[in-house]
């Protein structure tokens, strides 16, 4: 099967790659562009370990295809932190030891952040509903929530 | 240890960012998918659609034939006259005559493209003779089941046993009968548990090299890179110091990557492709299908109790089926059924029988979580029937020091009844329940585990210090090791750096497994810090021109021992460590050994759950985790492990299981289907860290992984009890189950 050409922004920066028509974004994130902090866990959109956003929405990047990526701004794990900065999030993750094997957390992030700009201030079962497509299996979530809730609450006070 | 001895740590207890904290919030961390060699391949496995069948031919000729394919390989590749668990392992990597179970692997491809190899996989053709199969437990065991294979029983099986039992068990003490007598009510139930999986989100993934000279490298998501290397070994006839492995970073384990399953068949395919590395990666349904997921269990359970609550006689008789191969947890699930309680009169029986079901993988306190669910279940309906409290009869019975367990050892130091005492004094079991709630508590048990362990630590030219350990970091136990090390010797949390190293670096080490790290590899490295101090102190000693014995080391320094010894300032690390080139060479500090002094671990959950009359699904309102950790060399991970612990159980209770078709297939192969807990199913998990130290440890570790998953099981099926009056002996708990069970009463 012949590749396409995509072009697409990553991260702010325009990247290109050539892209089997089958392969997911998930796939090209990782094989082709060599970011694998985006994880597949299932390949069916259950778990949550390949959310990005495209042009702003939160999707599982193992459900879209490479070549969709075309002319579109995608936001990954690898572009959250502000060069040596970390986003809060990423802060208080470590801090709560909110992750613990670390395979889901990529995901969790970035689905979080997604959260807390559409709403900065969640109580926590709108937090609790919000992550519910991504699992972790190691923690029980309690410690994932609380570092959700610290954190939005750190950037209401910054803000 | 008394309580009042605790001593003050500088840093052990505290809660520091975990070393690879930063990598793990970036993307950066490397996992076992994330990494690429040049001149790399990709592998694809063929798997049996059938449960049960005799393959008559497999012909590879036309995926060979496709463009990009570099590599087929099967059974007829694999060296043969294996025996034992060694045949078992590669006889799972890769079925012979027969398939044993849907998603057996029966060939592989390596290709230039992943896509490539799974076209490949397509275009081999395989003639199957179907057979008949058998999946449930209690069906595999009657005489006139499908036989999994002839011969495969061992020698503890009797005489006349049906033919897919392949090993028995039987133990026990005391007279039963005048047990029972003595008893005011004996009672007597049947329990069933299903299979779970680990639910690792991390599909197993491998890069593996091989070369005719027989000289390997492997790249792999693993809990125990020297198990892979001498699986690995033992399947290909490989000679294992050629064999270097090493541990990707692991995304989850719990006993399901303590094994082998397509690690080999890289291996393979990259010899046969001329050396090239060959990458696979298992999809979800291969990881559900072909990896080793618990076993499911089958199991009677007879106890006799006075109207005061005393235990007076207990008998268990467990089946478990663990797939098409023997090891079911049947022995530890007797082991551990009955051990929270003190008991003179005992009865254990097991069997291990085979099914039509992927080979079962260590799961978590493997065998405590069944045997605990009908045990303690039992001995919840008994004190409802007696109108006695539940946690007064756990006291009332429980194990102390100097107890002969009921499986046959006498504890040393244990905290169950600390761990009684602090559950009963915790607010949550005064909340109000409401209408359709109920409570319920329930112990648990695990042995705890050493293994082979070695340890290096080295000292570097600025005083810091470097530690290679053999036991992958699946929880934040590179923290609880610099913790550990730190305290020891004295210097900053930050100054140390501890390394998972290859294969190739280090002697022999178990896997991250049994609750060990933080116990043994813990042990061990504060015992390497140790020897590393010694050699410090007489490197000091030397330029002070003193007997090494009148050299003491202080907070990070040598010092005189004493006015006598003489009177110089102390030499801190990074003085001794800047000179070390010439006051003879560098400074190391080694250990191995299998560390002695195991400290054994119980625990208590209390659970609120609400059960919705209409719908039958089961709510957590509350949860609490009581543990007796030993010490909390981190105490945030050590809340982390019960939580966690807790949650997998919570998801045995109530929604995970293995669903097997009539015709012998997994018909819940995806997450979707496969429904383990997410985060709106839960409320926050409370937890209580006990800490009677263990005396076997420098800190007084025991370990905490295993125990939480547990007591989960029993608790929320006695919650379920209080809320509904039903008794649910047959695991999940799913709404189905409970609204049927509801309708079924009201009739």
């Amino acid at each position: 099967m012949s590749k396409i050409h995509v072009t697409t922004v990553v991260n702010g920066d325009e990247v290109e790659f050539l892209a089997d028509p089958r392969e997911t974004l998930l796939d090209c994130l990782r094989d082709h562009l060599g970011l694998t902090g985006s994880k597949e866990g299932c390949g069916t959109g259950d778990c949550g370990a390949c959310s990005v956003t495209v042009d702003g929405v939160l999707i599982s990047s193992c459900l879209m295809l490479g070549v969709e990526a075309q002319g579109k701004r995608i936001e990954t794990i690898e572009g959250m932190a502000n060069g040596e900065e970390l986003h809060p999030l990423q802060r208080k993750f470590v801090e709560h030891a909110a992750l613990q094997c670390g395979f889901c957390t990529p995901g969790i992030l970035v689905a979080a952040k997604a959260l807390l700009e559409k709403n900065p201030d969640p109580t926590e079962t709108e937090v609790r509903y919000w992550l519910a497509g991504n699992l972790c299996r190691c923690t029980g979530y309690d410690k994932i929530i609380r570092a959700v809730m610290d954190a939005a609450s750190e950037m209401r006070g910054a803000a | 240890m008394p309580k009042d001895d605790i001593k003050e740590f500088r840093l052990v207890g505290t809660r520091p960012n975990r070393p690879d904290g930063l990598d793990k919030v970036t993307g950066r961390a490397r996992y076992g998918a994330d990494i690429t060699a040049p001149g790399m391949l990709w592998g694809a496995v063929l798997r049996s659609p059938h449960a049960h069948a005799k393959i008559l031919k497999i012909d590879t000729s036309k995926a060979e034939a496709l463009s990009g394919v570099k590599a087929v390989v099967t059974r007829a590749d694999f060296p043969t006259g294996l025996t034992g668990e060694e045949w078992n392992l590669q006889e799972n990597t890769m079925a012979g005559e027969k398939a044993l179970y849907d998603g057996h692997a029966i060939a592989a491809v390596a290709a230039t493209s992943s896509l490539i190899a799974q076209e490949a996989v397509r275009l081999i053709k395989v003639d199957y003779e179907v057979l008949p199969h058998v999946t449930d437990v209690d069906d595999a065991i009657k005489p006139d089941a499908p036989v999994i294979r002839e011969g495969a029983a061992d020698a503890s099986v009797p005489e006349g046993m049906p033919p897919n039992v392949v090993k028995y068990f039987e133990f026990g003490r005391g007279d039963m009968e005048a047990g029972f007598k003595d008893a005011d009510l004996v009672m007597e139930r049947s329990f069933k548990t299903e299979a779970t999986h680990q639910g690792y989100i991390e599909p197993h993934a491998c890069l593996g090299q091989l070369g005719a000279d027989g000289k390997g490298e492997m790249w792999v998501c693993t809990q125990g890179q020297w198990f892979i290397r001498q699986m690995c070994s033992a399947v290909l006839g490989l000679n294992a110091a050629q064999l270097r492995v090493t541990p990707s970073e692991i995304g989850g384990g719990f006993g399901g990557k303590t094994t082998i399953f397509m690690e080999p068949l890289s291996l393979a395919l990259s010899q046969k492709a001329g050396g090239r590395p060959v990458k696979i990666v298992m999809s979800r349904s291969e990881v559900l299908r072909a990896t080793g997921p618990t076993a499911s269990a089958s199991m009677d359970v007879k106890i006799g109790m006075t109207k005061d609550g005393k235990l007076t006689a207990a008998r268990a008789e467990f089946r478990m089926q663990g797939g098409a191969f023997p090891g079911a947890p049947v022995d530890m699930a007797l082991y551990c059924s009955l051990a929270p309680y003190k008991i003179e009169n005992v009865e254990h029986i097991g069997y291990d029988v085979l099914a039509n079901r992927p080979k079962c993988a260590a799961y978590r306190a493997p065998g405590s979580p069944m045997g605990a669910f009908a045990v303690e279940s039992l001995i919840d309906e008994m004190c409802r029937k007696l109108d006695l409290d539940p946690m007064e009869v756990r006291l009332k019975n429980a194990v102390r020091e100097g107890d002969q367990a009921s499986y046959g050892p006498t504890f040393g130091s244990i905290g169950l009844v600390e761990v009684l005492e602090a559950t009963a004094k915790h607010p949550n079991l005064a909340v109000p329940l409401g209408p359709n709630q109920g409570r319920g508590v329930a112990s648990g048990y695990w042995f705890n585990h050493n293994g082979e362990t070695s340890v290096s630590m080295a000292i570097s030219e600025d005083g810091t210090a470097q530690v290679s350990v053999g036991t992958p970091d699946i929880g934040g136990s590179r923290a609880s090791i610099a913790l550990m090390v730190a305290e020891t010797l004295g210097i900053a949390y930050e100054d140390v750096r501890v390394n998972v190293v290859e294969t190739g670096a280090l002697g022999v080490n178990e896997p991250t497994h049994g609750s060990r790290a933080t116990f043994a590899t813990g042990k061990a490295a504060t015992i390497a810090a140790r020897a590393a101090i010694k050699e410090m102190c007489r490197r000091a000693a030397n330029e002070w021109g003193i007997d090494e014995d009148a050299v003491e080391w202080v907070e990070g320094a040598a010092q005189p021992a004493g006015p006598n010894a003489g009177n110089y300032p102390p030499m801190s690390i990074k003085d001794i460590a800047k000179n070390m080139g010439a006051t003879g060479g560098p400074i190391s500090g080694h250990h191995e050994s299998v560390p002695d002094g195991v400290g054994a671990s119980f625990g208590c959950h209390v659970v609120d759950v609400e059960v919705d009359p209409e719908t039958g699904l089961t709510k957590i309102l509350r949860y609490l985790v009581v543990q007796d950790a030993g010490r909390a060399i981190h105490p945030s991970y050590v809340e982390g492990q019960y939580q966690g612990g807790a949650v997998q159980g919570i998801g045995w209770a109530l929604n995970e299981e293995y669903v097997y078709g009539k015709d012998g297939r997994l018909q819940n192969p995806i997450f979707l289907d496969y429904r383990m807990p997410v985060a709106s199913d839960l409320p926050m998990i409370d937890t209580m860290i006990v800490e009677v130290p263990n005396p076997g440890h420098p800190f007084g570790v025991r370990g905490v992984g295993e125990t939480g998953i547990t007591p989960p099981l029993p608790a929320i099926a006695n919650a379920i009890q209080g809320a509904t009056g039903l008794r649910m002996s047959h695991l999940p708990m799913t709404p189905t189950k409970v609204l049927a069970a509801l309708k079924a009463s009201q009739e």
